[in-house]
């Protein structure tokens, strides 16, 4: 048998100019410009080390530039935990072929054979004191050519920076609070920006009066554009205090009924929706089915509740050119739509990225980019700083989408599965911008002449999927069939949250195995080890368990539960045992946690991702639920969006099962789905109760604990 | 506007503000300090705390008159690169940060606590840092850093 063909990885092929991605100067640095962004998961210092690896040079020599649709290879968006697999792949072929087309250079110049050279902190040098350098080749050897297949990168034995957990290069200048962030960045002759929005949803602004916000020290201008109004102030303050005013002079009327939010599994199963068949597994030949055992799930709508309200800026620089800088996760994305919006062409709108906080996912950061172009219109080329306020970024971005899932099960006589099917409601999980012939920014359906609301859509399976992200079993099951239906009708506005549909499909997967194991009387370890066949998924769980005494003794009000999952079925496994503890208010006293993401480029990157994931997971689990009434998300404080706090952070340890050998993948979103399960079970464990609904807090287990008697 | 005067970060500091202004408003305005972070400018997540005297508190809730003669800390009085303070030293020994935005907050809290109880535990740290938000999941790890700053400060 030959070898296929070799091929570029992905994004080296879309983005294929060498010089695109590295840049060597004659002073002795190399700039790697990616087309991921950091999101305060630590990318830029992995693709750092990757670079670094594959050229040989000090990390120190290192510099990293910030995407921008001004030259950066567009690599889309920085989600899904992605980023290693495809901008880290992508970085590592460049830089191997880079470093060999030095090498044949130096070979010529040098007179030496390159099989004789050696490069260490990007000086080459071979027998007989001969050497040269990238920093003295670098004007002589142009990258601006495409890469080709065929670049041989390290083996793992000879890289020395990956597998070490290198220092992020960004913390420094977060903890000696140097500016990084775009909130904290001025433009010569800056203004400021606020926009005016109502609580209720979708609302017609009928009336405003502007005189009280003209009165204010500094107002700039007042932009009114249909339900789409906002202001421009020379100093910060003075927008605050304007904005106040022109809220007094603002009257709305109420847009879209929201639904009932104690009703919602219930609404979710009504609405008009497109149904598809995800997966469908089938046996032949008669099976034996003693009884069926049919559950439902829920999770409510989920914020992403960055610390940081949105921010962007923007500048006219001509009358139809426009720059704009936004903590997006993905600039090309964002210029696409922002082109659909303003009508120009993309070539006319420059998109760069600068930090924000975290985002976990498409909150309201591409959204603010549009309101502060809009603003910026009537700055008369001046720069604009938009931050919206802490209500709106809980209330008007978009949400993690509310999910029912039913899971049905055939069970022969012994209590083993025969026949699963598992079916789930639930709004799309996508509405990123720069994918449709439409945007999805938010100012853009509040302009005098609107775009409709995009509906979110689901990314096919092929892709990780949506709603039904993980909802195919891992596990051997002689059949299934999965079927997800999304709604077509959105009145609470949903996009991608860390996961998309797999923390609550795997939240309802392995609860419902547990009962299925406990009806056994069968150790829900052994249950899932006896189910697979995977030795990766095996590993993590064993590995999990082992670190976790499995199973320790029983204590009164305590209890151990087991979860687990690969997420996206692709990318990293994950096994969580939770230790809770507690009867009317569940307290997590423990994770513990085993992954494998294949080779860790970081591996205390690795773990800190991990470890932040099952912290925020245990922070959906305990008290996430987003609050509306009819007319208006009411959850929009942290008094009313409460998130898990410092006392109330359990214990995490975090093993990784090294694979130094296995290409990588993301590490972000692993541990949410398992963690999920794993604090269910344990709440049975402890109570023997299942809550089958989150957020498990005393309302919940009490209406568990009701329909269990 | 009057003339409001207090110590910032050992500096003698006069500026003129509305007396009602928030000293965030003013420490990020006028005097380009942006350390500090806006999070929901109602004393809910602690990103802008800084110290006054030797207490932590919510510079977006402190009105500017209060701030009068008092000695205000912020991230930028704590420490610099040259010249860090041992949490921060700690924050980068332990990697305790994700996206890094509520960490200036939550060091200034730190720094409060220490102050008054040089030798915590990890409760105590906890308890010490339970009005700082994070959302990134790093509270483990900032509670090792602060045991680490401290014992690091206790060290002969």
């Amino acid at each position: 048998m030959t070898d296929p063909a070799p091929k570029l990885p992905v994004n080296l092929a879309a983005n294929p100019v060498l010089s695109s991605w590295v840049k060597f100067s004659s002073e002795g640095q190399v700039t790697i410009s990616p087309g991921k962004v950091e999101i305060g998961q630590g990318i830029v210092t992995a693709l750092a080390q990757i670079a670094a690896d594959e050229l040989d040079v000090d990390i120190g020599r290192v510099k990293m530039v910030r995407a921008s649709t001004a030259g950066s290879p567009n690599e889309g968006v920085t989600s899904g935990s992605l980023s290693v697999q495809q901008s880290g792949r992508a970085v590592r072929f460049a830089c191997a072929e880079i470093r060999q087309i030095f090498l044949n250079v130096a070979s010529d110049r040098l007179g030496v054979g390159i099989e004789a050279l050696d490069i260490s902190d990007g000086t080459i040098s071979g027998p007989g004191n001969v050497r040269t350098s990238y920093w003295e080749l670098a004007g002589d050897v142009s990258l601006d050519r495409d890469a080709t297949p065929g670049a041989v990168p390290k083996s793992p034995a000879q890289r020395r920076l990956a597998g070490d957990s290198v220092q992020r290069l960004d913390i420094p200048d977060k903890v000696f609070a140097q500016p990084r962030f775009i909130h904290d960045s001025a433009l010569p002759g800056m203004l400021h920006g606020r926009v005016l929005r109502s609580e209720m949803s979708a609302a017609t602004l009928m009336e405003l009066q502007e005189d009280g916000a003209r009165a204010v020290d500094g107002l700039v201008a007042i932009v009114r554009d249909g339900n789409f109004a906002g202001l421009v102030s020379e100093t910060e303050d003075g927008a605050e205090v304007a904005l106040k005013a022109l809220r007094k002079g603002a009257v709305w009327s109420p847009g879209e009924t929201l639904p009932d939010e104690h009703a919602l599994a219930q609404w979710l199963k009504t609405q008009p929706v497109e149904s598809t068949i995800i997966d469908k597994k089938t046996v032949s030949g008669p099976r034996e089915k003693k009884r069926t055992l049919q559950r439902q799930y829920t999770r409510p709508y989920i914020a992403h509740a960055s610390m940081a309200p949105s921010c962007a800026m923007a500048q006219w620089t001509a009358e139809d050119h426009v720059r704009v800088w936004t903590h997006s996760q993905g600039v090309y994305l964002l210029r696409a739509d922002l082109a659909l919006v303003l009508k120009l062409p993309v070539a006319n709108i420059t998109v760069e990225h600068m930090e924000g906080a975290g985002c976990y996912g498409h909150n309201a950061a591409d959204d603010v980019a549009l309101d502060a172009v809009l603003l910026a219109k009537a700055a008369a080329g001046r720069p604009v700083r938009v931050q919206w306020s802490r209500a709106d970024e809980m209330s008007h971005a978009p949400f993690g989408a509310a999910m029912a899932i039913e899971i049905e099960a055939d069970l022969d006589a012994q209590g083993e599965i025969v026949d699963w099917r598992h079916s789930i409601w639930s709004n799309g999980h996508a509405a990123r911008p720069g994918r449709a012939a439409q945007p999805s920014l938010l100012a853009a359906t509040e302009r005098a002449d609107p775009f409709p609301r995009m509906i979110s859509t689901n990314p096919p399976q092929a892709n990780g999927g949506g709603a039904d992200r993980n909802s195919i079993p891992l596990y051997d099951l002689p059949s299934w069939q999965i079927e997800s239906h999304r709604l077509k009708t959105m009145p609470i506005r949903t996009s991608a949250l860390r996961t998309l549909g797999a923390q609550g499909n795997v939240f309802a997967i392995e609860s419902f195995l547990d009962e299925v194991a406990a009806a056994r009387g069968e150790d829900p370890v052994e249950f899932r080890l006896r189910h697979l066949s995977d030795q990766r998924a095996k590993d993590v769980i064993r590995a999990a368990a082992g670190r976790a005494n499995w199973k320790p003794a029983k204590k009164a009000g305590s209890g151990y539960g087991v979860g687990f999952a690969r997420y996206k079925n692709t990318g990293a496994y994950c096994a969580v045992v939770a230790e809770v503890e507690g009867e009317e208010d569940i307290r997590v006293k423990r994770l513990t946690l085993a992954a494998d993401v294949g080779e860790a480029i970081n591996p205390d990157g690795v773990i800190n991702q991990i470890e932040g994931g099952a912290i925020q997971a245990t922070s959906w689990v305990l008290k996430e639920r987003v609050r509306f009434d009819r007319q208006r998300i009411t959850s929009n404080s942290w008094t009313d969006y409460p998130i898990l706090r410092f006392s109330e952070v359990p214990q995490v340890q975090v093993e990784l099962i090294a694979r130094p050998d296995i290409e990588p993948v993301g590490a972000g979103e692993a541990a949410h789905g398992p963690v999920t399960a794993a604090i269910a079970n344990a709440v049975f464990d402890a109570l023997g109760v299942r809550v089958r609904h989150l957020p498990i807090t005393r309302d919940s287990l009490i209406a568990a604990m009701e329909l269990n008697s | 506007m009057p003339s409001i005067r207090f110590r910032l970060n050992g500096v003698e500091t006069d500026i003129d503000a509305d007396s009602d202004s928030s000293l965030l408003t003013v420490l990020r305005g006028p005097l380009g300090m942006t350390g500090p972070h806006f999070g929901c400018g109602a004393n809910e997540c602690g990103a802008c705390n800084v110290m006054i005297g030797d207490h932590a508190v919510a510079s977006c809730d402190t009105p500017m008159w209060s701030v009068a003669g008092k000695e205000v800390t912020t991230i930028e009085g704590l420490g610099s690169p040259e010249k860090p303070h041992p949490l921060q030293r700690a924050f980068i020994a332990e990697q305790a940060i994700q996206c890094g935005y509520c960490v200036a907050g939550i060091l200034m809290s730190a720094a409060a606590l220490l102050r008054r109880n040089p030798a915590p535990a990890d409760a105590d740290v906890r308890v010490a840092l339970d009005r700082n938000l994070c959302r990134c999941g790093s509270q483990n790890r900032m509670v090792r850093a602060v045991l680490r700053a401290a014992s690091e400060m206790q060290a002969p």
